[in-house]
């Protein structure tokens, strides 16, 4: 370990310090003041933010070959950290009105980030998998922060028990992999299989592994059995997060190791993933369907929306679409990110206390009463719809586009319909919200009103102007190792 | 040809399987807690006999010390010694019993099928495993996967003592949230 390896890492390197000293000094803060540690772990992400930003994209190698800062992982980091400052604006005032102030909070929020940071980064699969869990872990222990509520320790143990094994699956799939190339470093696995006689079987049984390992994560038809109880029984602010980094970092994990040492597999892999998409999506949208509560609808929707990001991973092996349907994933993430924070925004701020105010019939009339708040629960419904004018219609049409010029108009066809179908469930939340009489009561915290109006603006915002930030995308897919 | 490394192995290999025997038998959870310990200790010093001194070590630290006295902590506040002995399975057992003969079933066919195309191992350079290598090794080319491990630990250890430790909690009942309508 050298400096310069150090200086590679450097924002992640402070962020993981920061956190440290941040579970000391936290220590010291009295209870009523927790909103310190609110502070200082903002500042701390706030910093890894501009140190990530001012190292710029230029590709570079650290620690021997086991991580790589490039554009596709700045760009990630990016939305991490963002999404981490909101989610810290999120639970400030919610940790205090569920009364589960603990300053611990923070420092495991900003543990997960670093996870994720490090998810991008890894070049090796011994990263890939420590990355994994130091960001799993943290999301167990924070889904069953609500003590002796027994939905939110439900979800705590079926959230660790599928995580645990689904991070073994990974694993065995890593040992199968070492097995057949003898490497673990992701170059050297693709050397070994174009040159050297590699067992091909044993290789793709452990790519294999890594796929459902992976899928388990995201959240992926037929691995999802674990999200919609997990997303409802932990408290509303972990779950935004989850719900949007935990997911993100499953497909940076995924798209950095099949696509630089797996394009091999993708002959075998390419029906199992556009199976995989499929399912997805019409299982998550038609399940959505019948939900009355908002937090499990929000989780369907969740597994709907990563049916439609597997699509970018379909034509991974294509070498022609493959940048395309990068800066096409990331510009998706960025309009579900900024989607799905807005919404648990307002969810949060009309949910109370012992699970109160989560039902669909608790939204009548808040159009009405708190025009804003509607107005924005009303523009993120339509991103998650994709129809115009947000960034969720530019994510899926960069999506569905992509999905065409691979070849695979049919898939492209199904999500189309899938969305449609969507628009029901979607829309029934902004009718009940302007169209059925009643008197909602909603928080309003400084934070929570701006997460939720910087983010509905960003949504409607950047959608006036895609080109740019699909061309900011593509840079970052340009710089990639 | 009985070499006196064989006929070492031999009688270590003996202990190994009757530890592991007494341990799965003993409807005594100290008992079975010791017949483990025996296991282990045994399982290392075949380690020994294959040259590998390392990971010997750290099986007798590791397995046979920490773990074990994890263990014995646990059966002795838990109270597990005074448990009732019944049939723990139940039903299971006959699934036990059906993977546990289709396992003995893949094992017969492997010896049956593969046992002409045994392969010589390449006998690894005699300071392949040793502690300095391994330690090289580790805080060298994995320095920073052991640095990460390290704070996944603190992780662990945080969560756990959040998860049992609450403050305040005392004579809060659990709750499952009132709600309008679930399900």
């Amino acid at each position: 370990m050298t400096l310069t390896d150090l200086m590679t890492i450097l924002p992640l390197a402070v962020l993981v310090a920061w956190t440290t000293a941040l579970l000391l000094v936290d220590l010291w803060i009295p209870k009523d003041r927790k909103g310190i540690t609110a502070l200082l772990a903002a500042f701390g992400l706030a910093l890894t933010l501009g140190l990530s930003l001012a190292r710029g994209q230029q590709p570079r190698q650290a620690f021997g070959g086991m991580v790589v800062v490039d554009g596709f992982a700045v760009f990630l980091d990016v939305i991490f950290l963002a999404s981490g400052l909101a989610s810290i604006a999120l639970a400030h005032d919610y940790l205090k009105r569920m009364n589960i102030v603990r300053g611990e909070y923070y420092s495991l929020l900003l543990y997960a980030i670093s996870g994720m940071m490090l998810m991008t980064y890894a070049y090796d699969l011994i990263i890939v998998f420590l990355a994994l869990e130091l960001l799993s872990i943290p999301l167990y222990i924070l889904s069953g922060f609500v003590r002796l509520n027994l939905r939110s320790e439900e979800a705590a143990l079926k959230y660790f028990l599928l995580g645990t094994f689904s991070s073994g699956l990974v694993l065995y799939g890593i040992a199968l992999i070492f097995a057949a190339t003898a490497r673990t470093d992701l170059p050297g696995i693709l050397a070994a299989v174009e040159l050297a006689p590699a067992n091909l079987t044993m290789f793709l049984v452990g790519g294999a592994l890594l796929l459902v390992g992976f899928s388990f994560k995201g959240a992926i038809v037929p691995f999802h059995e674990w999200a919609p109880d997990v997303y409802q029984g932990a408290p509303s602010s972990v779950t935004a997060f989850m719900s949007v980094g935990a997911k993100a970092a499953g497909f940076a994990a995924l798209m950095r190791v099949f696509v630089v040492a797996f394009p091999s597999l993708s002959t075998d892999l390419t029906p199992v993933l556009w199976g995989l998409a499929a399912v997805t999506m019409v299982f998550g949208n038609i399940v959505a369907l019948a939900q009355t509560n908002l937090k499990r609808l929000l989780a369907y929707s969740s597994i709907a929306q990563s049916g439609y990001l597997m699509m970018a991973f379909v034509p991974y092996g294509q070498g022609i679409v493959l940048s395309d349907t990068i800066a096409a994933m990331l510009f998706f993430l960025v309009g579900y990110a900024l989607t799905t924070l807005g919404a648990w925004a307002v969810v949060i701020a009309v949910e109370k206390a012992e699970g109160r105010g989560l039902e669909l019939q608790d939204y009548a009339g808040l159009g009405r009463k708190y025009p804003l708040l509607g107005a924005a629960m009303t523009v993120f419904m339509l991103s998650f719809i994709g129809a115009p004018p947000t960034l969720g219609f530019w994510g899926k049409f960069y999506l569905f586009r992509t999905a065409v010029e691979g070849g695979f108009t049919s898939l492209a066809l199904l999500g189309l319909v899938a969305s449609i179908f969507s628009a029901y469930y979607y829309l029934r939340v902004v009718v009940m919200m302007f169209m059925r009489p009643g008197e909602p009561e909603a928080r309003r915290d400084p934070w929570l009103v701006l997460t939720a109006g910087v983010s509905a603006l960003a949504v409607v915002g950047f959608s006036l102007v895609p080109g740019s930030l699909l061309n900011l995308a593509l840079q970052a897919v340009l710089k990639l190792l | 040809m009985l070499t006196t490394g064989t006929i070492i192995f031999g009688v270590f290999a003996l202990v190994v399987i009757a530890s592991a025997l007494g341990m799965l038998l003993s409807r005594n959870a100290i008992y079975a807690a010791l017949f483990l310990v025996l296991n282990f200790a045994t399982v290392a010093v075949l380690y020994l006999i294959l040259g590998a001194p390392f990971i010997a070590l750290v099986q007798i630290t590791v397995y046979a010390g920490s773990i074990m006295v994890l263990f014995l902590f646990v059966i002795m506040l838990l109270g597990a010694e005074k448990l009732p002995a019944g049939e723990p399975l139940g039903h299971h057992r006959w699934i036990a019993l059906l993977f546990g003969l289709v396992f003995l079933a893949e094992l017969a066919l492997f010896l049956v099928y593969r046992a002409g195309m045994r392969a010589a191992v390449n006998t690894p350079p005699l300071e392949f495993g040793s502690p300095a290598a391994v330690g090289m090794s580790l805080f060298q080319k994995y320095a920073l996967p052991f640095e990460i491990t390290g704070f996944i630990l603190v992780v662990a250890t945080v969560g756990a003592i959040l998860l049992t430790r609450g403050e305040g909690f005392k004579g809060r009942k659990r709750t499952l949230e009132i709600q309008s309508q679930d399900k």
